[in-house]
């Protein structure tokens, strides 16, 4: 390795002197006291949310109006903090949707446990699960933090589906197995 | 009105006026507590406290809302917050003492205020009468005096806590306010050479150095700030030094020393520090402004009395009085601005860095200086 000698050059008159130092700080702080403020006014105005944040996890349904979650379970196994606890139901035999077979009967995430990794959101085959933009948890109880199957789908609304996987599956069942 | 105070008994009327003063000096202590929040976090890309508002007065439009916006209400908060606040008093200190500090504190912030003229009116023979609680000729030994026994609050409030940190912060600010002392009296020396001639009674009063600064003539109506440049610097810095204010806030010093001397003061006592300590900044800057800064005269070359002859209120005593306190107040609030401007822009300095600068720069500086004016001085009188 080469050794590289430093010229470290003698401080000058005006940089021992200090004061030039000084007036060229409160010259900075000046720009700075007259220049716009950066501080969001938080209730009033709000932050910009990028596409992408991971606010709270929600439900979502698809532009048809199915539940997408068919309740397999595995976000509840892949939550770390153990905050999701679904109870499976089944899909009524007369329903349009009944070639699904499952759904949530109830869907309960405890969002004091929530720790916002978007694990869930990864591990979901229905993309049913997702985190969206909302920031702000509030609540006077522990109770009335944990949301329930109908806040969940609430807070989650509908988002566009690219595959609609299980209308695809229904058309494809009348010409034989889809894999062999 | 006035033949009722003129025929009230000296002491009491010395009571009156000054609590009269007391009166305006404790708000605008607690004006600059509100202002220094403002301007930090200004400098620092805040908007600062602008929430507080009583609900009444969101009732009036425009000016509610603009009071609230420059945390005008914040201030009531505070000073609400302090006087109702539980006092605490940790069982390890001692009591007395640990409650005398902050009294004592405020004793010499308040006391100098006596010495210092804020203002001057015209009187009949059209001699300039300052307005001050006492026209002592000692003037700016007197303000000296009293302003550095503010010291002792500040050992007695580190020594009666009885804890580590306080007593670090006692201790630097007694060895700090020492040294700098010399210096902030030394560069003051030139003034008083130049505005003490020979064959008259020498005077070290703050009036005759204002009424020096507003001359007719070039040299005369030149602020002895442009006139003592060097001085003036001296100055300038000791007064950060001796008010404890940053970059020289060794006393306090949070970072290191957790809160320095008053850590272990809370609530309305910590307050009566506060105010003191901006009590000691509007005298110290006071003093620098009728030093170098002309008083209460507007501009260099422009003095009140010509301002007041050409506006025509000359002979009214009152509107000049008040004119003069006006202007001077003003100038105290903008030094007051450069104080917190310089305090949230040039970090702390260290310990040993601060006694170099008062012991082995500002010390000779300021003999070399007053060595350099008194020849200048020599020199220029008139061969006798």
């Amino acid at each position: 390795m080469a050794v590289i000698p430093v010229q470290r050059k003698p401080l000058t008159l005006a940089e021992r002197a200090y004061l030039p130092s000084i007036l060229g700080g409160l010259k900075t702080t000046l720009r700075h006291f007259f220049a716009r403020k950066v501080t969001l006014q938080y209730p009033e105005q709000r932050p910009e949310i990028p596409p992408g944040y991971r606010g709270v996890p929600t439900l979502v349904r698809d532009p048809n109006g199915r539940e997408k979650c068919v309740s397999c379970q595995l976000c509840e196994f892949v939550c770390p903090p153990k905050a999701i606890r679904i109870t499976p139901g089944e899909i009524p035999a007369d329903a349009p949707t009944a070639h699904v077979e499952k759904t949530p009967r109830e869907f309960e995430i405890n969002m004091l446990r929530c720790i916002y990794c978007g694990l869930c959101e990864e591990v979901c085959p229905e993309e049913a699960i997702w985190l969206q933009n909302v920031y702000s948890v509030s609540g006077y109880t522990r109770g009335e933090l944990v949301n329930n199957k109908e806040k969940l789908y609430e807070l989650g609304g509908t988002l566009p589906d690219r595959h609609f996987k299980w209308d695809q599956k229904k058309a494809a069942a009348g010409s034989g197995p889809a894999h062999t | 009105m006035t033949e009722f105070l003129a025929n009230l008994h000296p002491v009491l009327l010395g009571l009156l006026k000054g609590l009269a003063v007391i009166v305006v000096i404790f708000p605008i202590a607690g004006a600059c507590s509100m202002a220094e929040r403002k301007v930090s976090a200004w400098i620092q890309g805040r908007h600062g406290p602008n929430r507080a508002i009583p609900f009444w007065f969101a009732w009036v439009p425009g000016l509610g809302p603009f009071l609230q916006r420059r945390g005008a209400f914040h201030l009531l908060a505070d000073g609400l917050k302090f006087l109702v606040k539980e006092e605490p008093l940790p069982g390890h200190v001692n009591k007395f003492y640990y409650t005398l500090a902050p009294v004592i504190a405020l004793i010499p912030a308040f006391t100098t205020v006596t010495v210092v003229p804020f203002g001057a009116y015209l009187d009949d023979a059209g001699q300039l009468v300052p307005l001050m609680l006492a026209n002592v000729d000692i003037g700016l030994l007197a303000v000296f005096a009293v302003a550095s026994l503010g010291v002792y609050s500040i050992i007695l409030a580190g020594w009666a806590s009885n804890s580590k940190y306080p007593f670090l912060g006692g201790v630097r600010a007694s060895a700090q306010l020492i040294s700098y002392e010399l210096a902030l009296t030394i560069s003051v020396l030139p003034v008083f050479l130049w505005i003490n001639a020979p064959d008259t009674a020498g005077t070290l009063s703050l009036v005759r150095a204002v009424a020096c600064q507003a001359q007719p003539g070039f040299w005369g109506g030149l602020w002895f700030i442009f006139l003592m440049p060097v001085s003036a610097l001296i100055f300038f810095v000791a007064l950060f030094a001796e008010t404890n204010r940053l970059p020289f806030d060794m006393a306090e010093s949070e970072a290191d020393l957790v809160g320095g001397f008053h850590t272990e003061y809370g609530a309305f006592k910590w307050s009566l520090f506060f105010v003191a300590e901006y009590s000691h900044m509007i005298v110290g800057s006071g003093v620098f402004i009728l030093l170098f800064l002309g008083g209460w005269n507007p501009l260099p070359w422009l003095p009140l009395a010509t301002v007041a002859a050409k506006l025509g209120f000359a002979g009214h005593p009152l509107v000049f009085g008040i004119v003069s306190i006006v202007i001077f107040l003003v100038k105290i609030l903008l030094f007051i601005f450069v104080f917190m401007w310089v305090r949230w822009t040039v970090p702390r300095f260290r310990y040993d860095q601060v006694m170099r600068i008062g012991w082995r720069l500002l010390l000779p500086l300021s003999l070399l200086n007053l060595l350099g004016y008194a020849l200048v001085i020599a020199l220029l009188q008139p061969a006798r």
